[in-house]
């Protein structure tokens, strides 16, 4: 296989005095969706936050693309080509959808078009004109992820993108990622809800009390049902 | 690591060494009238009982007013009317101008704790502008010439205060009483909760208590200590004047208690001590008092957000503060 | 005849309101553009308001520059002074309680005011409007001076304008979404740090053309500053700092409140602000346009 686009090593980070990653290793290859699961609090948006640098006291080391995100400016991992989507969508009340959507610069070439992202998302179209925060929690979601489509970035985090939504547009957020997949983005997702990570996820990292302890390809998620029930208390 | 023990034989080495100092300082505060100029003396006691007072809301409740010149100078012109148009004894004038800076403190306060943090600054600023145009209005005041020649008269018709060693140590007794009260206020329980607001507005809010009294509570004594300073400064200096009451003196109170340390116990007293000190010697030295003080405030926050005394506290380990 | 005053007084009253009412628009358009982001009180506003008219009156000065050329320079120089001292200073403030920046700006506004005083005192100094906008106008029902008619035209154009800057420009959507959560529009590639210094920048030179515009109506002293931020301060009260469009008309309707008071009880005019922020405190705690606590 290729160099990983994506690797850490050894990560540990810190809220304030409180120890919360304790040496993670992850790789993320090109075109590759990994799944991060665990139960809540074991770490996995902290990982993503560290990933991102918006979780500054960490130590380590983080690359992408064989670059440093270690000591680069919160402003420059994105230009570097990650794009974030938060747990808690970070939909902007103060800016329309459009003005939301249009928001994150471009760093890139290759990102899709406005029609292209409608086309994806047909509910932003209609309101393109609404107070960002109006929408539905579905249709944050779609456009918390719709505005990372734009910039030309190569890789996704996604923090829990189907958290408290109903079935349909949790199937629709499926769509989504697997025709973002099949362009050949790369896709790191943190989710609680394995039965729909694994529909789109080519490989699992299991996660505990700030570790990685476990890491196995789709293939094997049946067999790992029994380890994972307990894990994950499902 | 130090057992319990240790910490406690060292605590209370602190304690200790603690009460050694404020004995020492009590001694040199007796003798320094025969080393240094009292007067000098004198206003550097108003000045630092004025500043502890200040400490007493912002470094153990966490307010921040920038309206204090209108507790100190007011009670300066309550006092010295008083005691020159009305003829009262000087005791009498400085109970009346700790009381009349109660007052207005209750008024302020009452209007200022609806908000919080920078706009609870603002507020008290303009309420405290708002006076100084009612000084400069207000006939009893005498405008821009002051009340001046007030007469330092008898302490309770029998201590003659114009001579100088009997002034000297009525103020330093009024600067220790007042330090003391203060102690005992930030040492009592009521003290540990506006430590808790000031630490956690919502937790002490969620514990039951009711946050808008206790900081009122604490806004009144600390107005009625600045004016017992301001009252004290009227009959030292024998005039009041509009510049107590100007919001530059505010921020000199401010700049006093950030220098020195922002709560500590002493360190406002510290702070004043090198204010005035600055300001003297540059009265002579032809160097603008304004840039010196705006220098010093941006160092400070810059540099040694703790003060002087915050710093050397944070220097040495197992001091307590 | 109005209430027993003649037309022409209260009319002419309502004015210098109106006049006033512009400059604490314009400044307290500036405080709220820097507070919204920086979540800093810019207590140097009143300083640099009165940078700005002395700018105008020393490019006269020293290098014979008039009016016009001033009203673009003034504002420029105290932006670029702004950013500076953001850069350098300022920027390490922003982790901390916000008390420090406004004692931060306190100390300096002492230092550019002692500055100026040391170097021309304190009484005013006179600087003549342009030729252009000399004389007056008879409007039948009044005799307005062209020079204040200009300055209320244009302070009304300049919060207009960076209200709409703000509103419908890309730069003011990443204003508002700094203000609102300045870490993800930064994780987003956005350079909020640079973003802060030009909101500064800005904020101050809002400051500095409202000097520049104040320097023909008032004299130019260095003490034109300190009063008027207090009195700004009192404004920014009442409308609260959430909203632009707020602090804006606030502004207005406390300078025309003040020219009313001239004219029916002028003992309390320098006090009727702080009279008004006492009310609303009363009935409305967090301003007649705030949601901030």
């Amino acid at each position: 296989m290729s160099e990983p686009l994506l690797a850490l090593r050894g990560l540990n980070a810190w809220y304030g005095e409180g120890h919360a990653l304790h040496g993670v290793d992850l790789d993320v290859f090109p075109g590759e969706t990994v799944t991060l699961l665990g139960r809540n609090g074991v770490g996995k948006t902290t990982t993503l936050r560290a990933i991102m640098g918006l979780i500054r006291k960490r130590t380590g080391t983080t690359t992408f693309g064989g670059r440093d995100l270690m000591h680069m400016p919160l402003h420059h991992v994105a230009r570097a080509g990650l794009g974030f989507v938060p747990e808690e969508r970070g939909i902007f009340s103060t800016l329309s959808v459009d003005e939301n959507l249009n928001l994150p610069p471009v760093v890139a070439p290759g990102g899709m078009s406005l029609d292209e992202i409608f086309t994806l998302f047909p509910n932003l179209k209609t309101r393109r004109n609404s107070q960002g925060t109006k929408l539905s929690g579905g249709e944050q979601q779609m456009l918390a992820m719709a505005r990372m489509l734009r910039t030309g970035v190569k890789m996704l985090l996604l923090d829990e993108p189907t958290e408290g939504l109903a079935p349909v547009i949790v199937q629709r957020i499926g769509e989504v990622l697997a025709e973002l997949k099949a362009r050949g983005m790369t896709i790191l997702l943190v989710e609680q809800n394995f039965r729909f990570a694994r529909r789109i996820a080519d490989r699992f990292y299991l996660m505990e009390h700030g570790k990685i302890t476990a890491s196995f390809p789709v293939g094997e998620l049946d067999q790992r049902m029994a380890l994972l029930g307990e894990v994950l208390g499902v | 690591m130090t057992d319990l023990g240790a910490t406690a034989r060292q605590a209370s080495a602190t304690a200790r060494l603690e009460w050694l100092l404020v004995g020492l300082g009590v001694a040199g505060l007796l003798a320094a009238p025969f080393f240094l100029y009292p007067i000098f003396l004198m206003k550097i006691m108003c000045f630092a009982l004025f500043a502890c007072a200040f400490n007493l809301l912002l470094g153990y409740t966490g307010l921040l007013s920038f309206g204090h010149a209108a507790f100190f100078g007011g009670a300066a012109y309550f006092c010295a009317h008083a005691v020159k148009d009305w003829g009262w004894t000087p005791e009498a004038g400085i109970l009346l101008g700790t009381v009349g800076a109660a007052l207005l403190g209750l008024v302020m306060g009452f209007f200022a704790i609806r908000r919080q943090g920078i706009y609870f600054a603002m507020i008290t600023l303009a309420l405290a502008q708002m006076f100084f145009f009612f000084c400069v209005q207000a006939p009893f005041t005498r405008g821009e010439d002051g009340i001046q020649g007030v007469p330092r008269g008898h302490l309770f018709g029998l201590v003659d205060l114009s001579q100088p060693l009997n002034i000297y140590y009525t103020v330093a007794a009024i600067f220790l009483i007042g330090l003391f009260a203060i102690w005992r206020i930030v040492n009592s329980p009521f003290g540990m909760i506006l430590r808790s607001i000031r630490e956690n507005e919502n937790r002490a809010v969620s514990l039951g208590y009711s946050v808008a009294n206790y900081k009122l509570a604490a806004f009144v004594m600390s107005a009625a200590l600045a004016g017992l300073a301001g009252a004290t400064k009227a009959i030292v200096f024998q005039f009041a004047t509009l510049t107590d009451v100007t919001w530059q003196m505010s921020g000199e109170v401010i700049l006093m208690t950030l220098l020195g340390g922002i709560g500590t116990m002493i360190g406002p007293a510290v702070g004043a001590t090198l204010v005035v000190t600055l300001q003297n010697t540059l009265a002579t030295s032809g160097f603008p008092v304004t840039i010196a003080t705006g220098l010093i405030f941006m160092i400070c926050v810059l540099l040694f957000r703790r003060g002087i005394v915050g710093e050397i506290y944070a220097k040495l380990p197992g001091i307590k503060k | 005849m109005i209430f027993g005053i003649p037309l022409q007084a209260f009319l002419g009253q309502l004015l210098v309101g109106l006049i006033n009412g512009s400059f604490y628009a314009m400044l307290s358009l500036g405080l709220a553009v820097i507070f919204g982001m920086l979540k800093i009180i810019n207590f140097a506003h009143g300083a640099q308001y009165m940078f700005g008219a002395f700018v105008g009156f020393l490019l006269l000065q020293w290098l014979n520059i008039g009016y016009w050329p001033a009203l673009v320079l003034a504002p420029l120089v105290v932006g670029v002074v702004g950013m500076v001292v953001e850069r350098t200073m300022l920027s390490r403030l922003y982790s901390l309680d916000p008390l420090y920046g406004l004692l931060f700006t306190f100390g300096l506004a002492l230092v550019i005011e002692g500055v100026f005083r040391y170097c021309y005192g304190v009484s005013g100094q006179p600087y003549a409007a342009p030729d252009a906008l000399s004389g007056g106008t008879n409007l039948g029902f009044m005799f307005l001076p062209n020079y204040r008619g200009w300055v209320v035209v244009s302070s009304l154009v300049v919060c207009l304008g960076t209200w709409l800057a703000i509103e419908k420009t890309k730069l003011g959507a990443y204003l508002r979404a700094a203000t609102e959560n300045p870490k993800l529009v930064q994780a987003f590639g956005v350079n909020v740090p640079v973003l802060l210094t030009l909101t500064y920048g800005l904020g101050s030179a809002l400051a500095g053309l409202a000097g520049i515009l104040a320097a023909p109506v008032y004299q130019v002293s260095p003490l034109m500053g300190s009063d008027l931020i207090i009195v700004v301060f009192a404004v920014v009260v009442v409308g609260g700092m959430g909203s632009i469009l707020g602090a804006v008309i606030t502004g207005y309707v406390l300078g025309l409140a003040e020219g009313l008071t001239k004219v029916f009880y002028p003992e309390a005019s320098n006090i009727v602000v702080f009279v008004i922020m006492a009310i609303v405190l009363l009935v409305r705690p967090a301003g007649l346009f705030g949601k901030d606590a």
